[in-house]
């Protein structure tokens, strides 16, 4: 066993900052070096001021309607032969839990005395939740989103626009998340000075991964809680879609050291995994740095980054945080995949059994614990599943890509002649 | 031949000597190997020596370079759209060994840390580089690539900016061979002109830390901007504008047309 499979094993990665395990670590230009260093003093002041964690918490439950419900979702749960309990993310305010880390960083950039903040955003939750919080605290905002993201997430685009945001079309490259990434790196490397990055997912340089991961953690600090007192007991597994990872690592966190609990990342798996259309990082991908930190990374022997592919835009994306990579090498964590036609499948069934319209991310998770829940967990398994936004966003691209006949022809008076 | 037989920093360091005693700063032409095609590439690596660069920096194409504006972005494109792999590029590269000038890659850290730092120093050796330029590592990640470009007698040139702390300048300077590269601006190549008082200043921090050579890059465009970094700074690094030059209209004409930005920059950095 080796050092990168074994976490118990002593190694000098260990212990180094901004590491988890081998993986993480601060690969960025020099001109973003001394915002990082300002980042990281200002984020470990801010958790040992009081103010701070109360101004969060005022911010959360106040204006964000958090704590979200832990809900049984029996009719899917019949459906799925597992017991399934939606950590109802979606219902917090801009549909998703984007908004948990954006707060928390919007108020870092007040102590940094920064008054402009930028954002990537895929399927345009984080832009959305970015936008948000930069209205709410006065900021300007802009937004770096791939060009065939702002074609398929087209609600989104509007959303921000309306909260004041300039929304930047990406061009270059795959025009999807990495290419908005990698734009958003060039701003802030262009006007560090005067700006924030404020990254919506556990990955980027350090320290990134850990203050994403810090924030997002009320998912699971609720989720613990609330399963004990609605369930009793422990749930067999909690299971989160995988993307970045900031859900997926904010849901795993307080379960991460508590023994039985399953932790389980679904990934997209596209048109396949091996399919070579796929986004399936961890199941694919190899050891690589990219956008700032070593993780796992869907990449050639070159070392060029190769093209994801999902329906989904949140989940289009080539790499994945670092401490997803060490807990899938470490084995806590396991990293599983859904395809394209199993997250729709979990989109159209959470429709239909629960009323709950759920974003095209979350229904990878669905799509899986439907397709595979059972036969991996064993009947009757209680999970508890992160639904990380809803899916108003995915209704244009669900009918396009899936052809789902609701009958939207028949309702406007169209398609009759 | 001052680029082959020394090893790498002193190489380098031979060619800034070299324009020092001539009274000017040393030019450093950036171009991405392979760009827009093998030949015609090659010809142009040989007009920018033709017309007085005292170093090449050959880039070695990325699929996400961070730093890039949008014309070495789309150079580098090019190139992998073509097909063309690293092993390739590094062939092409040791290909030049009859220019008589100092060649440095410059390439990003996830493309020598994908082929590993060992056999990534071994191929930039092997190929006749006198150094490397990876713009994402920094000082405090560089270790286990410093020992292995150390091996092979490897110049590694650092990047430092603007705001930069006096401390990481000191640690900059200490991990630099070959010279410090000093941003011209805070950004990505090729998009904005030099700040010029913000560059002046910076330039005399980091020779506060170091004997090393001082080169500007990042927004030195022409004959003008090359003529006023020239006045405080050891060399002067043009990447985009030539690029601009080499891959723009018939192919043909490229290596004219980098002869004549090459010449043009070269009397700049004689007469600053």
């Amino acid at each position: 066993m080796s050092r990168l499979t074994d976490p118990t094993a002593p190694s000098e990665e260990a212990v180094r900052e901004g590491y988890f395990g081998a993986f993480g670590g601060s690969f960025v230009p020099e001109a973003l070096s001394g915002a990082l260093a300002q980042l990281a003093d200002a984020w470990r002041a801010a958790q040992k001021d009081g103010a701070f964690a109360e101004q969060l918490d005022r911010l959360r439950r106040d204006y964000g309607g958090r704590p979200t419900p832990l809900y049984r979702a029996e009719r899917l749960s019949e459906v799925a032969g597992v017991e399934v309990w939606l950590k109802r993310e979606d219902l917090a305010h801009t549909g998703s839990h984007k908004l948990n880390n954006v707060v928390g960083q919007a108020l870092l950039t007040q102590r940094m005395g920064k008054p402009r903040v930028i954002a990537e955003t895929g399927a345009g939750q984080h832009g959305v939740a970015t936008a948000t919080a930069a209205a709410l605290f006065g900021l300007d905002c802009t937004v770096y989103m791939g060009a065939e993201d702002v074609r398929r997430q087209r609600l989104n685009v509007v959303r921000m626009q309306l909260l004041g945001a300039e929304v930047v079309p990406v061009d270059s490259g795959t025009r999807t998340l990495k290419d908005a990434i990698n734009e958003a790196m060039r701003d802030w490397v262009s006007n560090v000075d005067d700006t924030h990055y404020l990254i919506g997912s556990a990955m980027g340089p350090h320290p990134f991964p850990s203050i994403v991961r810090e924030l997002q953690s009320v998912i699971s600090v609720e989720s613990t809680q609330q399963f004990d007192f609605q369930a009793g007991g422990l749930p067999d597994a909690v299971i989160a879609c995988v993307g970045g990872g900031s859900n997926a690592i904010g849901s795993f966190a307080e379960w991460i050291d508590v023994d039985g609990v399953k932790l389980i990342g679904v990934e997209a798996a596209g048109e396949g995994v091996g399919s070579g259309r796929s986004a399936a990082t961890i199941s694919e991908g190899r050891e690589a740095v990219l956008h700032g930190s070593r993780s796992i990374v869907l990449i050639d022997d070159d070392g060029q980054v190769l093209p994801a592919h999902s329906v989904s835009a949140g989940l289009d994306y080539p790499g994945v945080g670092p401490e997803h990579a060490f807990l899938a090498r470490s084995g806590r964590a396991t990293y599983v995949a859904a395809t394209d036609q199993e997250a729709l499948d979990g989109f159209r069934r959470t429709c239909e059994l629960e009323g709950i319209i759920p974003a095209l991310e979350p229904a990878h998770a669905v799509g899986w614990v439907l397709a595979h829940g059972r036969a991996e967990l064993g009947d009757g398994a209680r999970v508890v599943l992160t639904m990380s936004g809803r899916g108003d966003k995915d209704v244009d691209e669900v009918l396009e890509v899936a052809g789902f006949d609701v009958g939207v022809a028949k309702a406007f008076g169209e398609g009759e002649a | 031949m001052i680029g082959s037989d020394a090893a790498g920093p002193t190489a380098i360091q031979a060619a800034f000597d070299r324009a020092k005693a001539e009274d000017r700063a040393a030019l450093v032409i950036y171009l991405t190997a392979t760009y827009p095609d093998t030949a015609t590439s090659r010809a142009c690596m040989e007009a920018a020596v033709d017309a007085g660069a005292d170093v090449i920096e050959v880039g070695i194409p990325f699929s996400d370079p961070m730093m890039d504006g949008p014309t070495i972005q789309a150079a580098n494109q090019h190139v992998l759209d073509a097909g063309r792999s690293v092993s390739e590029q590094l062939a092409f590269v040791a290909d030049l060994a009859h220019l008589d000038v100092p060649r440095l890659a410059m390439t990003y850290v996830t493309i020598a840390d994908m082929r590993g730092y060992a056999r990534f120093a071994d191929e930039c050796a092997d190929a006749g580089l006198s150094g490397v330029i990876l713009p994402d590592l920094p000082a405090a990640e560089a270790g286990p690539w410093l020992a292995e470009a150390e091996r092979r007698e490897l110049a590694t040139v650092f990047l430092a900016s603007s705001v930069s702390t006096d401390e990481r300048l000191a640690a900059i300077a200490q991990v630099s061979s070959g010279w410090v590269y000093a941003a011209g601006l805070l950004g990505v190549t090729g998009v904005r002109s030099i700040s010029g008082d913000v560059t002046r200043d910076l330039v005399a921090r980091i020779r506060q830390h170091t004997d090393l050579p001082v080169a500007v890059g990042i927004g030195v465009k022409d004959r003008a901007s090359a003529a006023e970094v020239a006045r405080y700074a050891d060399g002067v690094i043009v990447g985009s504008a030539v690029i601009r030059a080499a891959g723009e209209r018939d192919p043909d004409g490229a290596p004219d047309r980098v002869h004549a930005l090459v010449s043009e920059l070269r009397a700049g950095v004689a007469s600053g």
